[in-house]
């Protein structure tokens, strides 16, 4: 009876390592952070359930973006043109649906298109003519930034497209956290339906990774690449599979992002790619592949998110703040990735 | 007989396709601007195309330079080398005493703390690319994101952040500008001087061989006696160093400190000189000869794409582009296309040698 208590524990402990780990840590920091948010800006109403809901409604495009960008980690990739590529769909989703008078579903669609056929080309490039990814993804991040500022390098915000503002708008009362005004009336915090497009496309990409072939396959090649080929797998194949969803999902989250924002201009969604990679990171992707969960990358968004509300709450610190203090974290995650693994060579000596 | 040997060793030689790809962007040039050749003396300064080619091609020369040795050690690239341009040029000219506040240091000083900080920039992308064994553009994108806002804030008064600081001292301008009777640029002396230094720190010492080791194979340079480690390192502090200095040149030349625009997409610029240089992106031999070509050829580019009218925001399609051609060039599958192409071609010849 004991031993084998003591077994189960044993293995509870061997389950921590690694991923797990990374992912204990994540989930901690979110606590503390919003905990002490909680205690120190309670006069701003950190804690109301509207705050926590905003984190999602202001991060949707990211939740997208992130989760994409944790496939690709998976399979030991990575993929920097994630912000170029979200700039480039506002701003031809604004400039199709303003200037050219498309209909949203036309310009939905064209801009899908695009994504997959960029997600494409980028995964004939890296995975057929075996380039390296970091090179083509950096090629991405200049090419689209530049196509954007080729359509057009004013800021063109939607103001026709009904269809397109009704569903950026549209207020979906979240039937947790009600708060009863001073007239007696319930207020329903509320949500948009961009969250909603995140959250089913995160539930989706989970599924996909954990319960698929092709999902299995993923972890298999980023762990290691030789031994998944000699596993009988296509590795070229899923590979450009791979990129092709990540371009996908790209223009998905660019369109999420636009549902944000209503407006396109050149300087869109600039660092947005190290919010994505430093969410994934955050949430226990390793860089090396082969380990990773879009659970953690969630926590990794909402960190992101804690962060960028608590310096709102602040108040007087500049936004550029955001920017430093989320990559202090994420050199912090990936030191500690760096430790982690140095430590298992260790072990295996 | 001889001429034969002397064709071969062009056809051999590395410096081959780079200096095609310059003779041709100056003869695109010519065909833009047909005074592209002519250099006159305006001011008591030279004057023209060319010679503005040059001057503007001085930063991304020292640029490329430190990311040539970059590349081969670790055989990953630098990408924050624009935000440490960004962050030297921010510290420089804040300690000059710029338009706001008045630190007022000599200028010698001032050029050397901000030099000291790009080094330390650079040594922090080491520590990470080199002791943590991170992936060289992972590492060096939290710089290429957090540098910006590192100068935005040292360019900040009480009021307010990312302000553009301007300084007030003549001499400062000489850096980017000329020096007092003497027709030439002083970037280009800097450019000479800084190539010369290293030439000679590679060539004198063992450096050279050291890094292209590590570059071919981290293991066996460190079975054979290499610290590894220390090498990368290195190379990341000196590819701060030219960071450094490539940021003086840029925040004097507009006489003010430019959070947001200096050194903007010149990272993809350093890696497109690099890569159009004949070196590899995967690491390992370098040429940096062919690096130096490949940074003016750049800028030859970049001066013809603004005559035809491409405004700078535009410029990274045409960039981007490129880059995908030279590294589809420098691919495997390509090589071994080519190869069995060569292959074949030579069997059809001896195929044809044996029927006669």
């Amino acid at each position: 009876m004991s031993s084998k208590f003591l077994l189960s524990l044993a293995e509870k402990r061997k389950k921590l390592d690694s991923s797990n780990f990374l992912l204990f840590v994540t989930v901690c920091l979110f606590a503390v952070m919003y905990i002490l948010g909680c205690i120190i800006y309670n006069e701003q109403g950190f804690g109301k359930m509207q705050i926590f809901l905003n984190m999602f409604v202001d991060n949707a495009g990211l939740l997208v973006a992130s989760a994409g960008m944790t496939m690709i980690m998976i399979t030991g990739g990575i993929d920097i043109s994630v912000g170029s590529v979200v700039g480039l769909v506002c701003m031809v989703l604004s400039y199709t649906m303003e200037k050219l008078g498309f209909s949203a579903f036309t310009a939905v669609g064209l801009v899908l298109l695009f994504g997959i056929a960029f997600g494409a080309f980028q995964g004939w490039l890296i995975s057929y003519m075996e380039l390296q990814p970091f090179i083509i993804a950096l090629a991405g991040l200049f090419g689209c930034r530049g196509l954007t500022a080729i359509i057009s390098s004013d800021q063109i915000a939607i103001k026709a497209n009904e269809l397109f503002l009704g569903i950026a708008n549209a207020e979906i009362p979240f039937p947790l956290g009600a708060t009863v005004n001073k007239r007696g009336v319930k207020l329903y915090p509320s949500i948009h339906p961009s969250v909603i497009i995140a959250i089913v496309t995160v539930i989706v990409i989970w599924y996909v990774l954990k319960y698929t072939r092709f999902g299995r396959n993923l972890y298999a090649i980023g762990g290691n690449e030789q031994s998944a080929l000699l596993m009988g797998i296509n590795v070229k194949k899923t590979k450009f599979i791979a990129y092709v969803v990540e371009g996908f999902l790209a223009s998905l989250s660019g369109i999420v992002f636009c549902l944000n924002t209503t407006s396109g201009f050149v300087e869109q969604a600039r660092g947005f790619e190290m919010e994505a990679i430093s969410s994934a990171v955050i949430g226990g992707t390793m860089l090396t592949g082969g380990v990773g969960s879009v659970v953690g990358t969630v926590f990794g968004v909402l960190i992101k998110a804690t962060i960028e509300t608590l310096i709102r709450c602040q108040g007087t610190l500049s936004s550029w703040w955001n920017k430093i203090v989320l990559s202090v974290i994420l050199c912090f995650f990936i030191v500690l990735q760096s430790v982690i693994i140095m430590a298992k060579n260790k072990n295996k000596k | 007989m001889a001429n034969i040997s002397v064709l071969q060793k062009i056809k051999k030689s590395q410096l081959l396709f780079p200096v095609a790809a310059l003779i041709l962007m100056l003869i695109v040039n010519v065909l833009i601007t047909p005074d592209f050749f002519k250099i006159s003396i305006n001011n008591g300064v030279l004057y023209g195309f060319i010679i503005d080619v040059l001057n503007r091609s001085c930063e991304l020369i020292i640029l490329a330079v430190g990311m040539t040795l970059v590349v081969a050690s670790s055989r990953g690239t630098d990408i924050s080398v624009g935000a440490v341009m960004a962050v030297s040029g921010a510290i420089i000219v804040r300690l000059l005493g710029s338009s706001y506040d008045g630190y007022a240091m000599a200028l010698p000083l001032a050029i050397f703390f901000g030099l000291v900080g790009g080094m330390a920039l650079g040594a922090f992308n080491g520590l990470l690319v080199a002791r943590f064994n991170i992936q060289p553009m992972v590492a060096t994108l939290i710089l290429y994101t957090a540098g910006r806002g590192i100068a935005q804030l040292i360019s900040s008064n009480d009021t307010a952040t990312g302000i553009i600081l301007y300084v007030r001292m003549e001499s400062f301008k000489w850096i980017g500008g000329f020096l007092p009777g003497v027709v030439v640029p002083t970037p280009i002396f800097i450019v000479i001087l800084f190539v010369l230094a290293t030439q000679l720190l590679l060539k004198k010492t063992a450096l050279q061989t050291y890094i292209q080791t590590v570059g071919i194979n981290p293991k066996a340079g460190r079975l054979v006696g290499i610290n590894s480690v220390m090498i990368i390192f290195l190379s990341y502090l000196f590819c701060g160093l030219s960071s450094g200095v490539a940021g003086l040149i840029a925040s004097s030349r507009i006489y003010s400190s430019d959070a947001n625009n200096i050194g903007l997409n010149l990272e993809m610029d350093a890696i497109l000189a690099v890569a159009l240089g004949g070196n590899s992106l995967a690491g390992g031999k370098f040429n940096m000869a062919g690096s130096i070509i490949g940074a003016v050829t750049i800028q030859c580019l970049t001066t013809s794409l603004y005559a035809i009218g491409v405004s700078a925001d535009q410029l990274p399609v045409y960039k981007a582009v490129v880059v995908i051609l030279i590294v589809l060039f420098q691919s495997p599958v390509f090589k071994k296309l080519r190869a069995e192409m060569k292959l074949r071609k030579h069997n059809v010849i001896t195929y044809a040698g044996d029927v006669k």
